[in-house]
Parts: structure tokens; sequence; C-alpha cells
């Protein structure tokens, strides 16, 4: 039955998941929506000292993925700065001078690319507006040199140096009315350069939030409950408020009331904290520590009942459609060959490896932080919530961190040392042990996917539909567990649906790497793969026919159910780019020439998110104990006209393949509501001896240029999993790779 | 208790109970924090610093353990920050996040002690503890051939 009708659906994915999302999904609308947009000023930006020495403040936090070195380089391009004498700066939190101020989505270079050259050019309009007055000629006869202002009728010339006091009094331009370099006359974008923070990283200089030091500072570790917002009972508080070092011992209620959703951010945890003159004595009290805890609802929830009722809700009718066109069930009756499979992927961890923390000193009634958040806006706002403070009398000091992967855009931590800063009275560094990290983390959840696709005789796909078992209530969905109704292949097979069925979680999730798409990505492009083998067809020649199909347009009549979140923009995946990194990777790889042998094989995949166009093809051989060896990846990337920067692009892109490969071998389970996982022995990351070479090359197109963060994980999953079905015949459609008989040699 | 260490050529007296693991020694009392805390279980290599030109993981290492021992941390790792291995991290720019990229480099420098050219297998051996949760590999493994080449030329 072919329904020609629309059905506007309340998406309770939306409702509650919809901040991971948002931020996620689509990325710019959300920057838009939640942040103040103010007229920003060059002279916020940009400080140039008689000697010509340039500071601009990075308004942005850094984890690794380069904001520091790529704000910085935008500004410095179109001010025309030497780069050599150029200094970078942090910025404090000040959303309203320097406009959004958080890392996350990939979303810094879109939301930045814009506004920081226009900031940049202000800057040196300004200086050629000083020249130009103090000389006495036009202005538009002045040109400028890095560095300098020159006039070439009268041959005068003058440092930046020299003209920075004249042009710090004058007025800023508006942004808008400034003329912005053509791109074949940067100097400094597309160059490759080094981190700004490369020699204090090598030769050890406090730069991380686990270095801050402040004055009089106490160290501070929190024994929480085993199971997620345990409550304390009670504890040998006298006791350990007697052993060496101990300066307090605080009992913390928390705020969490357990329950089928978890929201983004639940609210502080129960527990004790310890502060002592040093870390090791705060950690050495806790060993002598005796609580004992409600546990509370939590302590029910396990791996196995959560498994459990996965296959249940997957036998059963979906709870919600998110997007329904083509008569699905009818076409899949009569396709040719029809595959059915049920994919599993599990939760895993952050494992940042500096662990979390924060520093907070709270005196005279404000309250100072220095913070790794990656959203330190809703870390003061959380704070101030919590602590029943005004924002205004918070300052927060925005600190290079040890990672972030999405871990750091919540704010529990900040709030932990805040509230305990609150209590005493001298500044508190706390620090999470590893084992805090893993249990207290929010986690990827994990999920089931029953699937079914069809393919007629002709060996096209006609039939796609996907039944997402993730967790949360009618109140909304677990963060990180949320899916786009966009998600592809929606809108390429010609009939489509996409359902999903939640299960209660009483536990933190969060944004990881890629939320949403580091699995997604993986369940369809193996799922892809399996169609195309079923179709006895290539599978990129299979996928590109797939990318060719009339694209079913949103809310078109097609439809008997779509969700309200229409996507809009560079948001809307683009068939075209899609194809073209896949015909770039498969060229590179020599795809359509690859050996036919037992034991050694290629796979290929590609996916977008965040923006930006990636395609990786792995090359594995696998022994005969199933240990699996990546030998090559070969990356294809399309976020833009641009390449702000090659080695630090090159160097996410490695990364994104390194870090995917280490999501194959991850898994966090849950027995009596404990995660069971404590250490990086028990939740591997990739190492040195099993890193492949990376061959990364760019797909560069006429758009705007977008983020590098998160879109080159993705594919590598899948890449790497087809690869080992085509060495071995093997299908993995339940990660991590152990459950499927397989590791990583 | 007073202790006597030698760290980076100098000699530091700290009061610190005796068991107290070398790293929060270094970090906490004495306010070196180049040297990482990661697992406290020597399960990453963060924390690596050298105790005589063996690297060790300073999170496992008693403090009253080390007697006499000359310890070096990446502060002491060359006086001028411009040791080969320095040199060649920043050449490369190996950093991303950085934060395990001390104790890489402690652990590349003890390797380079005793196998001035190691071959790509002798590097992953020697640098297989030492864990890099953004991926940055590839890029140790060029800046430890770099600084092999580096040191050999300055011979």
């Amino acid at each position: 039955m072919r329904l020609n009708r629309r059905t506007f659906l309340q998406i309770s994915t939306l409702a509650g998941g919809g901040f991971a999302l948002g931020l996620y999904h689509q990325p710019l609308a959300w920057a838009q929506r939640n942040r103040e947009t103010p007229e920003l000023e060059p002279q916020a930006f940009i400080h140039i000292a008689r000697d010509g020495e340039v500071t601009i403040m990075a308004r942005a936090s850094e984890s690794g993925q380069g904001m520091r070195t790529m704000f910085p380089m935008l500004i410095a391009e179109e001010l025309d700065a030497d780069w050599k004498h150029v200094r970078v700066q942090q910025a404090e939190l000040n959303e309203k001078k320097y406009g959004p101020q958080f890392s996350g989505g990939s979303a810094n270079t879109p939301t930045g690319w814009e506004p920081m050259r226009r900031v940049g050019a202000a800057g040196r309009m300004l200086l050629i507006t000083a020249a130009a007055q103090t000389w006495g000629v036009p202005a538009a006869e002045c040109t400028t040199e890095p560095g300098r202002v020159l006039h070439a009728a009268s041959g005068r010339s003058a440092g930046y140096g020299d003209l920075a006091d004249k042009a710090a009094a004058l007025p800023a331009p508006a942004l808008s009315s400034v003329t912005l370099k053509n791109p074949k006359d940067y100097r400094i974008i597309g160059k490759p350069l080094r981190g700004v923070d490369n020699h204090a990283i090598v030769t050890g200089t406090p730069l991380f939030g686990i270095d801050v030091q402040v004055p009089g500072m106490l160290y501070a570790s929190i024994e929480k409950a085993p199971v997620f917002a345990g409550k304390v009972k009670t504890a040998n508080i006298d006791q350990i408020k007697a052993l060496p070092g101990v300066r307090h011992v605080l009992t913390i209620d928390g705020g969490i009331t357990p329950a089928a959703y978890t929201p983004w951010e639940p609210g502080m945890e129960p527990g004790i904290a310890i502060v002592a003159d040093t870390w090791w004595q705060a950690q050495q009290a806790r060993r002598q520590l005796k609580v004992e805890w409600d546990l509370g609802p939590a302590a029910t929830q396990s791996s196995d009942v959560i498994r459990t009722r996965a296959a249940e809700l997957l036998k059963a009718a979906p709870a919600n459609t998110l997007r329904k066109y083509g008569d699905v069930d009818a076409e899949l009756k009569s396709a040719a060959k029809v595959v059915e499979a049920t994919y599993e992927y599990p939760f895993i961890a952050h494992m940042t490896m500096e662990p979390q923390g924060a520093t907070a000193h709270w005196k005279d009634g404000k309250l100072e932080m220095w913070s790794t958040s990656t959203l330190p806006v809703d870390g003061r706002g959380l704070v101030a919530k919590t602590l029943g403070i005004q924002e205004s009398d918070i300052t927060t000091h925005m600190v290079r961190s040890g990672g972030s992967f999405g871990r750091r855009l919540q704010n529990d931590y900040l709030v932990e040392a805040a509230w305990i800063a609150k209590q005493i009275d001298a500044p508190v560094k706390l620090l999470w042990s590893r084992e805090d990290d893993i249990a207290h983390d929010g986690l990827r959840p994990g999920g089931t996917v029953g699937l079914k696709g069809g393919v007629n005789a002709a060996g096209k796909l006609v039939a796609w539909r996907h039944h997402l078992i993730t967790f949360g209530d009618e109140k909304g969905t677990a963060s990180g567990g949320g899916i786009g109704q966009d998600n592809y292949p929606s809108g390429f097979p010609p009939a489509y649906a996409l359902y999903t069925s939640k299960q209660p979680l009483m536990l933190r999730t969060g944004a990881q790497r890629a939320p949403g798409d580091n699995a997604y990505c993986w369940v369809a492009q193996s799922f892809l793969d399996e169609l195309a083998h079923a179709a006895g067809r290539d599978p990129l020649e299979f996928q590109l026919e797939l990318l060719s199909n009339p694209r079913i347009p949103w809310n078109s009549g097609e439809h008997d159910a779509v969700g309200d979140h229409e996507p809009t923009g560079p948001s809307v995946l683009i068939p075209e780019r899609f194809k073209g990194v896949l015909r770039l990777v498969a060229e590179k790889s020599g795809w359509a020439h690859r050996a036919k042998q037992a034991g050694r094989g290629m796979g290929i995949a590609a996916w977008f998110c965040h923006l930006g166009y990636f395609a990786e093809v792995a090359e594995v051989s696998v022994d005969a104990q199933n240990r699996v060896t990546v030998h090559k990846v070969w990356a294809a990337g399309d976020v833009g006209s641009q390449i702000i920067n090659p080695t630090a692009a090159e160097n996410m892109a490695f990364g994104g393949v390194i870090e995917g490969m280490s999501h194959l071998g991850q898994e966090i389970t849950l027995a009596d509501g404990r995660i069971q996982q404590t250490n990086f022995h028990q939740h591997p990351v990739m190492r040195m001896r099993q890193t492949p070479a990376v061959e990364v090359y760019w797909n560069k197109t006429d758009y705007s240029p977008t983020g590098l963060g998160e879109p080159t994980l993705p594919p590598v999953l899948p890449a790497i999993t087809n690869a080992i079905f085509a060495a071995t015949g093997k299908r993995i459609r339940t990660l991590p790779l152990q459950k499927s008989g397989f590791s990583f040699a | 208790m007073p202790l006597t260490l030698r760290i980076n050529s100098a000699t530091h007296t700290v009061d610190a109970a005796p068991d107290t693991p070398l790293l929060w020694v270094l970090r906490d009392v004495l306010h070196m924090t180049g040297t990482k805390y990661g697992c406290g279980k020597g399960l990453c290599g963060s924390c690596t610093v050298l105790v005589d030109g063996q690297p060790v993981r300073s999170c496992l290492t008693r403090v009253s353990s080390i007697g006499d021992s000359e310890i070096t941390t990446i502060e002491g790792l060359s006086p001028d920050g411009l040791h080969p291995l320095q040199v060649a991290w920043e050449t490369h720019d190996v950093p991303q996040c950085g934060y395990c990229q001390s104790g890489q480099i402690m652990a590349a420098s003890a390797l380079l002690s005793r196998n001035p050219h190691p071959t790509d297998a002798e590097i992953d051996t020697a640098m297989n503890g030492n864990l890099c949760r953004c991926g940055t590999y590839a890029r140790i493994r060029e800046a430890i051939h770099h600084a092999a080449g580096m040191t050999a030329q300055a011979k």
C-alpha cells in the first residue's frame, strides 16, 4: 500500500537527545541558534606591540584539534602579519567579546572561517588608515606586505609596530565592510604551520589543565559509588580526616534521580571528596574510606539484560518511525534477493590521556575556574546553577587539555571542582584517577540495529529497512544515541524506513568523536557491502549507483512519515561530493585492480558527517588465528575549497584512522550496574606496532571550508571490517572484533 | 620524612612519604609538571622518566627506591630545549593534544642512547608501551629517525 500523505510525527529523539544531535547533525544551525553573535572588534583579538610583535587571541579551547594555531592563522592572513612575529594568547571565556568559544561538532572551521578572517582584515584596515593619516595620503593608495604598510607612490613604508598606537585608537570598521584577500594571494592559509604550543609540549612546560598551579592550592579526589548516582549512606569520615595531609572530607549529596532517560548534564554525582596537601595523599586517604552506599535503581542494570531487551524490541513493532517512504515491506517481498542482518556495537569510553579534572578558587564571593571544557559557557552556566551563584561572579580561564574527543563537552568535573572550592578557603585542583575516568565517563552508547535490504534482478538496491534499538524513553533519547532522519542512505533507496525503539538507561552517556556517525557509518557501510556482494556487484560501483538515484525530497508526497528537522544548507548531503571522495580513494588505492588472495583483502567505505566527506580503503591480512593486521589505509576527504593548515589536517586524518581502529576493539560492559573495565589494559588503545601506513588525499571543491575533528573517523571502521570480509569471507556484524572471533595482531 | 633526590643534575630535598610514587613528588611537591599522569598502573607510558638513563614508569616507582640514582625528566632532557628529539618532534609537528609526548620523548631518548640508529621494527618494540590516544605514532616514528640522523651528523 503506497500512502501519498504527509505525517509529521513528534520525534522524541530530538526532544531530549537534541543537544548532541543538533550539535553534531547540524553544527552550523546549532551554533547560530545557541550562541550570542556579537559584532566582533579587531582590537579584542589583535594586539600589536611597538616592536612589531603581534599577539593574537585564540578564542576556542584547545584539546589537540589545532584551534590555537588555526584561528590565529585566519586572523594573521588577513591582517597580513608576519607569522614569525605572531604570538598566540588564549582568550578567557567572554563570548560577548570573542563570539562562540566552544569546540565541538567540527564546527570551529565553518563558524570561524569568515568572521576570523574579517577580524584580521579589519585590523589591517586600521593599520592602513593609521599610515594614511600619518602620511597624509589616501588609504586606497596604501598596500601591505607582511608586517608593513607601504605607499608605493611616495616610496614610504612603516612597520606595524610604528603604527600600533595610532591604529589602536581608531574606531573599528564594521566587519561586513572589509574586503577579504583573493585566495591566490594567501601567504599563511594553506601553508603547513606547526602547532603554536609544540615547543612548550616538547620541553614539558606547564600547559595542561592538570598542570595548573595556584598559590596555596590543595588537591582533591572524589570517591563515588560504583553505580551511577548511588548515594552515600554512611562513611568513616572522622577517621579519614585524621589521615596524613588530609584537610577536608566533604559529602556530596548530588542531585541526580536515576531515570530511564538520562539527560545530557544530569547533575552532580554524589560522593565523598577528600581534599589534601597533595593528590597522592588524597588518593591514599581514599583507600581507607569505608562507605555504605545506597546504590539505587541503576544497580540492576547489566549488559546481558540490555542485550536481551534489545533482541525483544527488535522482534516487536518499532516504537518510532523517523522516516518512511515507498512501500518497504512490499518491495522486500518482491525483491530478487533479500539480506537480513542484526548489527551490534558496544558502549565505549573516551579515555582521554589526561583524565578529567579542573581547578577552582572561591574567594570573596567570586569564583575563578581553570577549565579544560570544550563547552565552557555551558560549564559556567551549570556551575552558577548548581552553586546558586551569578554567572557574572565567575571567571573562566580556558586551559589546554590532554584530549577531549567529545568528553569535555560535558562539565561534570568542572562543577565538582567548583562545588568543593566553595566549601573550603583555598584554591583546589580536582583530578580524577584513570579508574574514576572510566567509571564516570559519558559513554558512547551501544546499539543494536535490525536491517533488511533488497536488490532486484538487475542487482540494484530497491529497499532498505532500518530499526535502531537505542536508549531512553518518551522524554528523550540518551545523549549520543539519537539518529537523524537523513542518516545515509536515507533518501537514496527507492523505498526506505528508519525506525527506533528505546530501552531505559540510567547512565551518563555523551558525545564521542563523530557521535552517532562513529557507529551508524559502520552499520550502514557494512550492510551496503553485504548487499553489493549479495547482488554480485563491486561495492564501489554499487554505492556510486545508489548515490546517482533521484533523491526522495524531504517531506515529499512519497512519505508515510518524516521528522520535523529538515536538514538545511551544508548539512544536506551532496551526492557529487560523496562520489568524489569515493572515486579519489578508489584511484589512489588501486581499488579496481586489487588482488584477490586468501587471507588478504581490501575494503571500502565512505561517510558524510559534520559537514565533511571522507572515503577510506583499508588493506588487511588475517592469519590462521583470525588476527588482523591493517597494512595500509588510504583516506580521501572533501572539506571544501581550502585545507587551512595541511600539517594539522593530515594529523587529524591520521588520528581519526587510528582512533577508529581503537573503536573496533573496545567495549564497556555493565554488571550489577557497575562498569567492568578499569584501565587501558581492559579498554585498549591502538599501539605503535599496530599503526598502518596512512595516506591522505584532498578533493578540493568549491565549498566553504569545514572541520576535520570528526569526519575522518567513521569510514575506517567499515573499511576494515569489509576488508576482513574480502580476506576471509566472514562478515563482522558484532563489535568489538573479539566478539566476532577476530582480534588485532 | 626528608629525602634527597638527584634530578636533572640538581639536588632536591623533599618531604614525602617513602611509598609516594616519584611521579607525584615531581608533580605536586617539586612542581615539575612535564611528567604526566595517565593511568597510575604502568600501562600508558605518559609518566616515563629516566633513572640512570633507563626508562621507568614514575607512577610505579616509589621515591624511596631511587637512592642516589640520577633522574632525568623532560625538563632536564636538554638545557635549551633543543635536544635532537625535541627539534625533530617540532619539525615533524608530532603533537595533537600533546599530553603523552613528554613520555614518548623520554622513551625515545632511552632508545637512541642504546641504539643510535633503530629500524622501524626496533622503534615499534621500544615505543610500544607508550600510548598516544590521538594516534600520532607515524610521526613519532619519523621524528625518531630524524633525530637519529641529526645525532649522527653532529658526530
